[in-house]
């Protein structure tokens, strides 16, 4: 298997084949996104319960849930680099804990927003929310860390520990509802059950998580070919990536 | 279709200030990383030419030289 894998570790194979793979899923992520939340505003019904506020729920649940997914996916690539020395793990945290980021504040944004009109307060300090709250925090920590070094591999060390040691939060924002008495209402879509929604909204919030995936995916790719150029300025293999680009542009 | 007009979609059944608020923002939130990356992008481009204009000017003053 390692000599299958191998190659892979390479940073130019990597930066080719992302920039290979990019325009393909960010073109999917426009597509299904569109789809998922056209749907979703326009074609879904109403609640019966929550009326037309309900809808935020197409942004508030695909981001909640890779906010947790994306940080295990952190949390497995700072492993990875310590525990194999893969340089390009260590990047990988890089590129992966600005969305990750973004997307946890977007959900505690959306959050605050819908509980406002249904629970009468923009924010409580319960369980849910304050474990969501901590999320953030920890992916800025790990953002921070990883730069805050001159020498390139202290920092993604530091940064690395941080989010091995951070991943003790994703089971606590994940049975938080269960766990103790919160406002927040239990999990929506569970793998094993039916979940209880009509098909006419679960479609919809099904198209929009895949969508929200791809994007998420399509910008780290993006900003996984950043951090590999800005360690790799200065090796050969750029000059014939970038140098071509460049002449390319230069014609135009 | 959930709605009769632009003006009912608009208003989102009451709850328009809220719904439209939570899309504008995670829009907003998108754009900025989106847009952060594609500069990051332009900087290191622009890094890369500064070192290739700097070596050819080394080269040549090394051919000066000899």
């Amino acid at each position: 298997m390692w000599r299958w894998l191998h190659p892979y570790a390479k940073p130019e194979v990597v930066y080719r084949l992302l920039g290979r793979w990019l325009p393909w899923v960010a073109a999917a992520a426009a597509l299904t996104l569109g789809a998922g939340l056209v749907w979703g505003l326009v074609f879904a019904p109403a609640d019966y319960q929550q009326g037309d506020s309900y809808r935020i729920i197409f942004v508030h649940v695909p981001t909640a849930m890779l906010s947790m997914s994306l940080y295990v996916a952190l949390a497995i690539s700072a492993l990875v680099g310590r525990v194999w020395q893969l340089k390009m793990a260590d990047w990988a945290l890089a590129a992966i804990a600005p969305v990750g980021a973004t997307l946890t504040f977007i959900s505690l944004a959306t959050g605050a927003i819908w509980g406002k009109p249904m629970w009468g307060t923009w924010w409580e300090w319960d369980a849910r929310l304050t474990s969501q709250l901590i999320l953030l925090f920890l992916y800025i920590g790990v953002l921070a860390l990883y730069h805050a070094f001159s020498d390139n591999r202290n920092g993604a060390k530091a940064a690395g520990i941080l989010a091995m040691v951070g991943v003790i939060n994703i089971p606590i924002i994940r049975y938080s509802v269960e766990w103790w008495n919160t406002l927040h209402q239990g999990a929506t879509l569970t793998v094993f059950e039916r979940p209880p929604m009509a098909n006419s909204m679960l479609f919809p919030l099904l198209i929009s998580i895949l969508g929200f995936g791809l994007l998420a995916a399509a910008l780290i790719f993006h900003r996984m070919r950043n951090e590999i150029l800005r360690q790799e300025l200065r090796r050969p293999w750029v000059k014939n990536e970038f140098g071509k680009e460049l002449n390319e542009a230069e014609r135009t | 279709m959930a709605f009769d007009s632009w003006q009912a979609f608009i208003e989102m059944g009451g709850y328009g200030f809220y719904v439209w608020l939570a899309f504008g923002i995670s829009f907003f939130a998108i754009a900025v990383l989106v847009i952060n990356g594609l500069r990051a992008r332009t900087k290191l481009q622009r890094e890369f030419d500064k070192e290739q204009r700097r070596q050819q000017r080394l080269a040549q003053r090394k051919k000066e030289v000899s």
